[in-house]
């Protein structure tokens, strides 16, 4: 068979994401209908430029979605084909099988591996990690910078301080320290894993506890039944059969995060957390001057209420924004991290080790490290303009 | 002003103290002493041959007390070994134990040696230091004017055309990290299938002697990503300072457009910015680290990578005290930077 | 050119401007016309989003991007701003028109000397050399009566007090001697008696360079101040414009009838004569009714003729330049008497519910704000010796500038601070030294507090029937969720608010519903002691009457104790039984509200009476100026804490007010006096505010 042409390999890509197209028309046509009944997210399409972010995350989110299912890849991002090692985009599988995809629509990597089907892919790698770790991050800072705002005096002084020591280290030493087989040995990721993932379970409670503390017979079942099911997950997360953390026996373990994988979940958190703190903290230092403020403290209200029902809520706008961009940046980090081969296994469809295999040969072959870089690229640019639209549309009026 | 720089270098002798401890703490873990006990020693030892050959050379004791040693405020380990010969941390080599300074840490000059490169710390880190002195010089002539210029060019007039164009180009700067413009960059410039090869692929060739051809590609990498950054961030800045009523005040005095922001708006619109170029180094530092990995540049951020990835413990100390010092000097300058560009905070 | 023309300095002539936005044109000033004559003073009254600082901007054509002028002329001199061209403009602005703005700190450049900003006047318009700009920048600083000049021009602003602030904007505005000078609310960020010394050195300033005036105001007592004519806007349109003469005595527009009827003057009283409030809401601007946009407020409001077709301004017969835009203003009786609402009934004050006694409360801060902790702290006397009791129903203002220690007061008695020194009892219990946190919900209820913002007070992500709810809950009210939001409800109707109300977000609300919000919320939990710190200062004339009258009328209900915490002596008379006068954290004068109202006065308050404005043609007020800033409580004066100000200093023998604080004294029942003047001294004081009889 003869090797498709660039109209041909645009074509037949734009069809095999066909359910990324079908799934985005029905969000925005759903989304435009509605917009002026879906607060801020609705106020997003008023904006040109957060549509175009929007659009670009959510082609991501659909992709790495499908892909998982199946919808989408041509080939096992693993399976290797030898013929194919370094082949041009479009080149056809010669002998192929019957029931398998004839061609290697963005080319072969050195390996022989489908470069098309390691980015969909990698984009799932991507989704799974990137806003979950950002969701973690800001737990960690929201619990700690709301104290520190809030009373100020030795309790900030510490907590900024180790949030400055943390964001004096070079990231990447960090990560060389952290993320090698030998720290996992030990480990310490774990222990943190233990420490940074007990976040989301206080501030879930004491969320609960200050607003229903006056209503006991609400609070109580309400607390057991939310703590129970975040605890269960927390010690399926944290805990693994064979590790440092052992906790729930194993038939009890939801599910088996890989040690590599945790410690990379890890150390993203523990290096994003401190900016949120910083973040968090100098929102609540402004927002607490407010005269709501003074009114909830002079009806008596306990301090961790006003931190979280009458400070948080108004805090939201520019964390909202920089949540859009910490998953941007998380993005990047993870690339970092397949870059210098830390953490996740070596045949990892993510973009960043993609990357790094593909530069080797870059002044040969360029397709197997353009392709995740202009993936990751459009990702991360997506997450910019989604930020900047919300930042637009949350200042007016 | 000097209780405040006072205070501050406090504060950050306190922080590099705590850095080093952890990053003394980590590179000291068991596993890794194991590991380089056995590429040091032999790699079929078994795990008792380890434990002595450990203990021998000093590095059981508590970690408290072999960072005090390595910081140089304890006195040195002198051991008498398992194997009967006597090893002092401060003896120098084919020269008698006894003779030995009490003292041997990094507060004396003491940082040790490679085992990768088999030279000392402190040349080691000293030579690469200058090369990625030389690639960040570069990257800062090229970045900060270049960023500065693009932010009040698009802050000035918030909206228009230039505004627009100008920020999606930040935004896109900002949204490519290193390893990925690094890549484009190659795959345009310098590649042989398809690319213009207008520069070398490699800047390996820059150490010795740079010249545009070999340097430019890995210096437009790193800059390319913190100039978006600190563009966005003066654009803000500038965009913010031109709705203020001061500047009002000067246009209703009969300013014309061009002092209103030379005179009026600039000075104000830039005391953010300062503080975020300088907080940008940490951030920098990873790109340094990035692109001399891509372009084969044997600087600082080179020799990182090659002693983390060989567990050479000694040199990866001596890395880390010294990007931590350098964050925290550029945290200093910033702050007090801050100061001077800032009227309204009063030092005296 | 300014010498051959002899017409007026200003014409606006039929002016419309409108605002556009993504979805609508959006006008705010409409068919609006006023001149000014050479030397003339003109005020521009209206209540807030009436349009004034939109017709300021339009006449410095600085409308920005969305803002445009869309019908009429802005004549200057006879020359046309709208037709001139950019650079033409810039050589008006600063030269000819100068403009003053509200906050002088903003109007400020924060990183440029004081002396770069005011030469750079001269230098832009008149080319002069540095030497002849900074002399002159010398000199303006010296007529605006600034203390030492020279180290003036080479500060900062932030280093200069708000009044020392403004009055640098005024001699920059005065730089190029301006023809016309624009006058944008220039006191409203300033205490009662820094204003009254702004406004004086305006008034001075205006005569001797013969400025003509341009002065946007809410408060129509200090236009009457300040100047020659006025022009009453509602709503983006002029209602009545005349001589302050005309305007005042024989006001010819129910807009204007009805703001003067709302404002405390004196002789109002809150049982015998209560203030009148303007019923409903400003319309926004894109709800404007038909016809005369007053009309759904209006007492004379007359379906089909009112509502129906564009209102001309028409010339009042027999009245100089009296016009109002009313059709039936020949036929209203202006004359006839405020029809009376009912008297009521003067609630009786009963047993003392709270007492204070010696209450002292200091603060230790770093000497050094920002880079402190290093050893050096200061103590802040912020209340010094507090002594006063409060009854049931009784309303006791207390009274004074910023920095005088209420709002400490009001902290320490809510319990967000402990006091230092002293006794609250409240129902004879001490509660001085028990924090919020540790008081029990009965006493917390018990007492409450109204805030002054109302942009401020609620939480603006939760709906306002969720925030009285809460405090319900908090004050363990009702046992269920159901019994809660009947109460919440009740609430709302208690303070006349409608109950669909309760499901909406605080942002859907006016500035006055909200304070109506934060009442009900005070009283969620039967409070009979309310703090109300200044509750109505921040809201519009024709509003503050209503929730004023509410707070009344709550009080009377329940016998509530009232804190009324407000440096506006005009409403403090009106509503209040008793009046504590604070500066500087000394309770400086305390009695009945005819005591301290009467001489013998101490004599801060007899100037800070003086510097209160009166919109009544018919008062005459004693003029007292006093010289300088409020004193810094960081760093108060040695003796006497009013002695840097006082004018009766040298009344008193052997510098006695410079080394000694004075002794509480007691003058007659119950009126006490912190002052060394003798008895002697004080009985020759003139009362400071006279009516002249009708």
């Amino acid at each position: 068979m003869d090797p498709l042409s660039w109209g041909e390999i645009i074509a037949r890509v734009m069809a095999q994401l066909t359910p990324v197209w079908i799934a985005l028309v029905l969000l925005f046509v759903v989304s435009i209908l509605f917009k002026r009944r879906l607060g801020l997210y609705g106020k997003l399409f008023d904006s040109m430029i957060g549509m175009i972010g929007f659009a670009l995350v959510m082609f991501w989110v659909f992709t790495g979605l499908f892909g998982a299912m199946g919808l989408i890849v041509t080939h096992d991002s693993l399976a290797q084909i030898a013929s194919m090692k370094n082949k041009v985009p479009g080149t056809a599988i010669l002998g192929v099988e019957e029931g398998i995809y004839p061609y290697y629509l963005l080319g072969g990597d050195n390996l022989g591996r489908d470069v098309f089907s390691r980015m969909v892919d990698g984009a799932w790698v991507v989704m799974q990690i990137a806003p979950l770790a950002t969701v973690f991050a800001f737990m960690v800072g929201i619990t700690l910078g709301l104290p520190a705002g809030y009373y100020g005096g030795r309790l900030d002084t510490g907590l900024s301080f180790l949030a400055n020591l943390i964001l004096a280290f070079p990231v990447i030493l960090l990560f060389y320290l952290l993320v090698t087989p030998e720290i996992i040995a030990t480990g310490i990721p774990n222990y943190m894993a233990t420490f940074l993932f007990i976040f989301p379970l206080v501030f879930a409670a004491v969320l609960l506890n200050s607003r229903y503390h006056t209503r006991p017979s609400l609070r109580t079942p309400l607390l057991i039944g939310v703590l129970g099911v975040l605890g269960w997950l927390y010690l399926s997360l944290v805990s693994e059969v064979g590790s440092k953390v052992h906790i729930l026996p194993g038939f009890a373990d939801l599910f088996d995060v890989p040690s590599g994988i945790l410690v990379v979940f890890v150390s993203v958190v523990f290096v994003n957390s401190p900016t949120v703190f910083r973040i968090v903290r100098g929102l609540t230092m402004d927002i607490k001057t407010r005269d709501y403020v003074a009114a909830a403290a002079t009806r008596g209200e306990g301090p961790w209420y006003i931190m979280l029902w009458e400070i948080l809520p108004n805090a939201r706008g520019p964390l909202i924004v920089d949540f859009c961009l910490r998953i941007g940046y998380t993005t990047i980090l993870l690339g970092t991290l397949g870059f210098f081969g830390l953490g996740l296994p070596p045949e990892s469809p993510d973009w960043g080790t993609t990357i790094n295999d593909g530069r080797r040969l870059l002044r040969i072959y360029l397709h197997p490290a353009l392709v995740p870089a202009f993936s990751l690229l459009s990702l991360v640019l997506g997450l910019n303009l989604l930020a900047d639209g919300l930042r637009e549309e949350s200042l007016r009026d | 002003m000097g209780l405040f720089i006072l205070r501050r270098v406090w504060v950050m002798l306190l922080t590099a103290l705590c850095l080093t401890f952890i990053v003394f703490f980590l590179t000291n873990l068991y596993p890794n002493l194991e590991k380089l006990a056995k590429s040091e020693g032999n790699f079929r030892m078994t795990d008792e041959q380890v434990d002595s050959w450990l203990s021998n050379r000093g590095y059981t004791d508590n970690v408290f007390s072999k960072y005090g040693q390595w910081l140089g405020v304890l006195p040195g380990y002198v051991i008498e070994g398992s194997d009967g010969e006597t090893r002092a941390r401060c003896a120098i080599p084919g020269e008698p134990v006894e003779d030995a300074a009490t003292f041997c840490g990094v507060l004396q000059g003491n940082w040790g040696s490679s085992t990768v490169f088999k030279v000392p710390v402190l040349d080691k880190v000293g030579e690469s230091l200058a090369l990625t002195g030389k690639l960040m010089f570069w990257v800062l002539v090229v970045m900060v004017p270049s960023a500065l210029l693009l932010g009040v060019l698009a802050g000035m007039r918030e909206g228009s055309a230039t505004d627009r164009s100008l920020s999606t180009i930040a935004i896109t700067t900002t949204a490519t990290p290193e390893y990925v413009s690094g890549v484009i960059l190659i795959a345009v410039f310098a590649s042989s299938t398809a690319g213009l090869q207008w520069f070398k692929a490699t800047a390996a060739s820059a150490m010795e002697d740079a010249n545009f051809e070999n340097f430019f590609l890995p210096v437009l990498t790193i800059a390319l990503y913190g100039m978006g950054y600190i563009a966005r961030m003066t654009r803000a800045s500038m965009a913010e300072v031109m709705t203020a009523q001061y500047i009002r005040t000067a246009r209703l005095k009969g300013v014309s457009f061009g002092n209103i922001v030379m005179k009026h708006a600039l000075r104000n619109a830039l005391i953010a910015p300062f503080t975020v170029i300088m907080l940008q180094f940490p951030w920098l530092l990873n790109g340094v680290v990035i692109v001399e990995t891509l372009f084969n540049y044997k600087g600082f951020g080179w020799t990182l990578v090659q002693a983390a990835g060989n567990n050479d413990i000694e040199l990866l100390l001596g890395v880390s005290v010294v990007s931590v010092f350098v964050v925290l000097i550029t945290q200093l300058i910033s702050d007090i930077g801050y100061v001077y560009l800032n009227p309204r905070i009063s030092v005296s | 050119m300014a010498d051959t023309y002899d017409g007026p300095i200003l014409e606006i002539d039929r002016l419309s401007i409108s605002f556009f936005t993504r979805l609508r044109e959006i006008p705010a000033v409409m068919d609006f016309s006023v001149a000014v004559q050479p030397g003339e003073a003109v005020g521009l009254v209206g209540e807030s989003g009436c349009g004034k600082s939109t017709v300021a901007l339009g006449v410095m054509q600085d409308l920005g991007k969305n803002g445009r002028i869309v019908g009429g002329s802005i004549k200057f001199k006879g020359r046309d701003l709208g037709a001139m061209s950019a650079d033409e403009l810039r050589q008006i602005r600063g030269s000819e028109i100068a403009m003053i703005y509200q906050e002088p700190m903003a109007s400020l450049n924060p990183a440029m000397k004081i002396g770069r900003q005011l030469m750079e006047v001269p230098m832009i318009h008149r080319g002069s050399s540095e030497k002849e700009a900074y002399d002159r920048a010398l000199q303006v600083v010296t007529d605006v009566k600034l203390p030492d000049p020279k180290r003036i021009l080479d500060s900062y602003p932030h280093q200069l007090s708000g009044g020392q602030q403004q009055r640098i904007v005024i001699a920059m505005a005065l730089m190029a001697e301006p023809s016309l000078l624009i006058l944008d609310e220039p006191t409203t960020a300033l205490d009662v008696t820094v204003e009254a010394a702004v406004v004086e050195l305006v008034k001075d300033l205006g005569k001797k360079y013969g400025t003509s005036m341009l002065f946007i105001s809410h408060n129509l007592g200090l236009v009457l101040e300040t100047c020659d004519r006025l022009c009453v806007m509602y709503s983006g349109e002029a209602v009545e414009r005349g001589s302050i003469a005309d305007v005042f005595d024989e006001m010819q527009h129910p807009y204007t009838q009805a703001l003067f009827r709302s404002i405390p003057l004196p002789g109002a009283d809150k049982n015998a004569r209560p203030l009148r409030a303007i019923p409903g809401n400003f319309p926004l601007p894109h709800e404007r009714p038909q016809g005369c946009n007053f009309g759904p407020r209006c007492d004379y409001f007359e379906a089909g003729r009112c509502d129906v077709g564009d209102i001309p301004m028409a010339q009042v017969p027999g009245n100089d330049r009296h016009a109002t835009r009313c059709v039936k203003f020949q036929e209203i009786d202006w004359k006839a008497p405020m029809a009376l609402e009912a008297t009521k009934e003067k609630g009786e004050p009963g047993k003392v519910v709270l007492r204070m006694d010696n209450l002292k409360k200091y603060y230790e801060v770093a000497a050094n704000a920002l880079f402190g902790s290093s050893g050096e702290t200061k103590v802040v006397k912020a209340n010094e010796t507090l002594s006063f009791e409060a009854r049931e129903s009784e309303t006791l203002a207390i009274v004074g500038e910023s920095g005088c220690g209420k709002s400490t007061f009001a902290k320490v008695l809510m319990g967000l601070e402990t006091a230092t020194e002293g006794e609250i009892l409240l129902d004879n219990k001490p509660i001085q030294s028990t924090a919020i946190e540790d008081r029990d919900t009965k006493t917390i209820s018990d007492i409450q507090m109204v805030f002054q913002n109302p942009f401020d007070t609620l939480n603006p992500s939760m709906t306002v029937g969720r925030q009285i709810m809460r405090a319900l809950e908090i004050f363990g009210i009702g046992d269920s969720e159901d019994a809660r939001r009947k109460r919440m409800l009740e609430l709302l109707d208690l303070v006349k608010l409608p109950r669909a109300f309760a499901d909406r977000m605080p942002r859907q609300l006016s500035g006055g519903q909200k304070q109506r919000v934060g009442i009900a919320r005070a009283f969620a939990g039967d409070a009979r002691i309310v703090v109300a710190d200044e509750p109505v200062s921040a809201l519009d004339v024709s509003v503050q009457a209503a929730v004023t009258d509410l707070l009344m009328e709550i009080q009377r209900e329940h016998k509530t104790t009232l804190l009324f915490i407000s440096h506006d002596l005009s409403i403090v008379r009106y509503l209040s039984d008793r009046v504590m006068v604070m500066y500087l954290g000394h309770v400086v004068e305390l009695g009945t509200t005819d005591q301290v109202f009467a001489p013998p006065y101490h004599p801060y308050t007899e100037a800070l009476l003086s510097a209160v404005p009166i919109a009544d043609t018919s008062v005459e007020k004693t003029h007292i100026v006093l010289e300088g800033d409020i004193p810094s409580a960081m760093n108060p004066p040695s003796g006497c804490p009013f002695q840097t100000r006082c004018r009766w200093k040298d009344r008193v023998p052997g510098g006695l007010c410079e080394s000694e604080v004075p002794a509480q004294k007691t003058l007659a029942d119950g009126h006490q006096i912190k002052c060394h003047l003798s008895d002697a001294v004080l009985a020759e004081m003139d009362a400071v505010i006279k009516v002249a009889a009708e």
